[in-house]
């Protein structure tokens, strides 16, 4: 029903209407906002790079707190993504903000299956919201949207050229969040060798077919920052928590033998850049971009895969519901087949089962027999020895007694021959 | 007096310096570790030439599934009449596919190739040039964007370590402040003895030595692994044109000891161990493989040997687990039987009584 509607609609003459008098309703854009923050923000970051390469540090830096972090080991397995959720406030304005790290990325010797882990956890984040969505009795303006907003690739300051596995991933990445290649540990490129290594890798991004996230350049606003920011991609950052002295003042710094390095100081590195793009400009952007592209993309993907259509073959718009309902039943009979089949290999199994023992009852009953039929045989043999025995001893105890009886009338004669 | 007693064989030093400027020395270095640490810079300076004048470096694309590859540099350089031969052993490719299983494992036969070779040479017949390709040292580059030694690294020195003289370097060091540098160096040293890697020991001095070369020794064998920048270009720093990186917050040189220990590497290297690098390599390593090969070869021989007696025996290989068992039943079997033999024969006999 809400199709036509919406038809008619458009169909219809759209008139414009001068007002007599100030009615108010441009206070509009001003309740959305009160709405917002009283809602609170929520923004996922997810940090990709090779252990040591700083996304802790440029997390503190950039958000100007200390997170709980321990030092991750080279020695990990495998590659897994750890996500931390922080409550932070500025103002009256409330952020929860979930910081996904990449704990053991570029560590193994074999890396084919590196960038495995972080798409799973992207698509599962997806598949998450999807359920909700689909869910017959849901809130999802009190669901904790965890969906990525934003992917920092830390590609690692070589000056050559991006890695191969920087290339791999970010391939597999590009479709599903929003890139953002930055340079870690940029202090240790000088400026000729990062202008360099800036073009370098913008162009086998380009030539690979690799999409990063543009800075958005269609509203008036910020178009000219926004197009300005885009031609230094990507950035060149370096963090640091600690603070060193420079003039008069305490700046966030890291103090070289040869000379301090300035976070802040936008002739030494891009962090203000990133900082001013990622958080204070086009946050919100970037979280419209994650809603209405890339999960609309894995929305439609994952719904295809399960057969939808949003037309049958007749072009007449198919419900969801009833979709839905067609293939209930078909995997619920499907299920049933499934059942009986099982059941009938059982009582197979059964029958054989049975057959099998019944077999081997009747050969031990017949070995049984035979050997009860070898005892009895034996045990006439032995018989039959021991009487011949008995009769020997019989024969035997006879001699004896001649033999003594002999013997014993011989002595006498031998005693009168002997005392003669 | 003292000329009667002065036997003269006290020049003999000034013979041995003699001879050996006029053969000339030589010298072979491998130096491997990822792409883009800095090891052609780091050869460049320390033999101020330019060694890698048009070399392709490959695109990301096109190293997902490269192999590695060895290419070999030689050079004669002089100075001040004596003349060098150096031959810098390249590795690209190293640690740079996206599946790096067994990929030291082309440096490996390298190295076994060149020991084969001198082998075969020193046991022929003409033995007048023998040319000595052997490998006298491998520099092996840790990157400093981690926490200390990674999988590949420690895999990587213990496949090399009974072969060649390993001596690990920190490379862009000045990526680290002085405080992390320390850390890593600990690290380093404790993963290196945490997993038995046998790395390249300075020899101890001579306990005749001053005092100060001592202490210099002590420094030297305290600051390993070497953290080490390398650069093409020359800066002016201090008023003076010197090997350095120009940054926008400060001037990095490169033979600054405080910068980092480029000097302390190019010392022990060029200056005062490149002969007992030599003389490892020499001594132990290729003793080690040629022992190994002859002694593989005469068990060969002894192995054919056996087989064309006439006395039949038993194969060499070890029978699997179930003939074995099979063996064991049937000689248990036999015991049984013999025994009962026995008895029925006692028997029998007492029966006859």
């Amino acid at each position: 029903m809400a199709a036509t509607d919406v038809d008619v609609f458009s169909n219809e003459e759209k008139r414009s209407l001068s007002l007599g008098g100030h009615v108010g309703f441009d206070s509009l854009p001003h309740q959305l906002v009160s709405k917002s923050v009283t809602q609170g923000f929520c923004f996922n970051i997810l940090c990709v790079g090779e252990t040591g390469i700083g996304k802790s540090t440029l997390m503190n830096t950039l958000f100007n707190t200390m997170f709980e972090n321990e030092e991750a080991s080279h020695y990990q397995n495998g590659v897994y993504l750890r996500p931390r959720t922080y409550d932070l406030q500025e103002s009256n304005v409330h952020l929860k903000l979930t910081i996904v790290d990449t704990v053991g990325f570029g560590d193994q010797i074999n890396k084919e299956d590196s960038y495995r882990p972080i798409v799973d956890y992207i698509d599962t984040q997806f598949e998450n919201y999807l359920q909700e969505e689909l869910k017959i009795k849901r809130s999802l303006f009190n669901y904790h949207d965890t969906r990525i907003h934003i992917c920092l690739y830390f590609i690692s300051p070589t000056g050559h050229s991006l890695k191969s596995l920087d290339l791999v991933t970010m391939k597999k990445l590009d479709s599903k969040v929003n890139i953002i290649p930055i340079i870690a540990k940029a202090d240790t490129i000088s400026k000729s060798e990062l202008h360099k290594f800036k073009i370098k890798i913008m162009s086998e991004l380009v030539s690979n077919g690799v999409q990063i996230y543009q800075f958005p350049t269609d509203d008036e606003a910020v178009t000219e920052i926004n197009s300005s920011m885009n031609a230094h991609l990507p950035f060149a950052v370096v963090g640091s928590i600690e603070e060193v002295k420079v003039g008069n003042k305490m700046v966030r710094a890291r103090q070289y033998p040869w000379g301090v390095v300035q976070v802040e100081n936008e002739s030494h590195c891009d962090f203000v850049k990133l900082r001013e793009m990622l958080i204070r400009v086009n946050m919100e952007d970037l979280r419209e971009q994650t809603h209405a592209r890339h999960y609309e993309l894995y929305r439609r993907c994952k719904l295809e895969e399960m057969g939808f259509k949003d037309t049958d073959p007749d072009s007449q718009p198919f419900s969801l519901q009833e979709t839905y309902e067609a293939k209930r039943k078909e995997f619920l009979s499907d299920l049933q087949r499934k059942e009986e089949e099982m059941r009938q290999m059982f009582v197979n199994k059964v029958k054989e089962t049975e057959a099998e023992l019944k077999e081997k009852e009747r050969e031990l009953h017949d070995k049984f027999e035979q050997l009860k039929r070898m005892h009895q045989e034996e045990k006439r043999k032995v018989e039959e020895k021991r009487r011949d025995l008995e009769e020997e001893m019989n024969a035997f105890n006879r001699r004896k007694v001649a033999a003594e009886t002999l013997s014993l009338s011989q002595p006498l004669k031998k005693d009168k021959d002997k005392k003669n | 007096q003292s000329d009667k007693e002065y036997v003269g064989f006290a020049t003999l030093p000034n013979q041995v310096h003699r001879k050996s400027v006029k053969k000339g020395f030589d010298f072979t270095l491998l130096v491997a570790g990822e792409s883009g640490l800095g090891k052609s810079t780091l050869v460049n300076s320390l033999f101020l030439t330019d060694l890698h004048k048009d070399r392709k470096l490959l695109n990301a694309e096109e190293r997902i599934n490269q192999t590695v590859e060895i290419t070999k540099h030689t050079v004669d350089i002089e100075e001040k009449g004596v003349k060098l031969k150096l031959t810098i052993v390249d590795t690209p490719g190293f640690g740079d596919a996206v599946n790096n299983t067994e990929c030291w494992k082309p440096i490996t036969d390298y190295i076994d190739q060149q020991f084969e070779q001198y082998f075969r040479d020193e046991s022929g017949l003409n033995r007048k040039n023998i040319q000595d390709n052997r490998v006298h040292c491998c520099l092996y580059f840790i990157p400093p964007f981690g926490h200390g030694l990674r999988p590949v690294d420690v895999q990587f020195m213990k496949a090399l370590m009974e072969k060649v003289n390993v001596v690990p370097l920190i490379s862009k060091a000045d990526c680290l402040t002085p405080g992390e540098m320390k850390k890593m160096k600990d690290r380093v040293r404790e993963e290196t003895d945490k997993y038995g890697l046998k790395v390249y020991q300075f020899p101890d001095c001579d306990s005749d030595e001053d005092e100060e070369f001592k202490q210099q020794d002590r420094e030297l064998k305290e600051s390993t692994p070497f953290a080490v920048i390398g650069s093409n270009t020359v800066v002016e720093a201090r008023g003076q044109r010197v090997r350095g990186r120009l940054y926008p917050w400060g001037i990095v040189e490169v033979e600054n000891p405080s910068h980092c220990d480029f000097v302390k590497l190019r010392n022990m290297l060029i200056r005062t161990h490149m002969h007992d690098l030599k003389d490892i390599t020499c001594d132990v390593h290729y003793e080690n493989y040629r022992a190994q090969c002859i002694q593989q070869m005469t068990s060969k021989l002894t192995q054919d040997n056996r087989v064309e007696s006439p006395i039949p025996i038993l194969p060499l290989s070890t029978p699997d687990v179930e003939t074995e068992k099979l063996i064991k039943m049937k000689d248990e079997e036999l015991r049984r039987m013999q025994e009962m033999l026995q008895k029925m024969q006692q028997q029998m006999h007492e029966q006859d009584l």
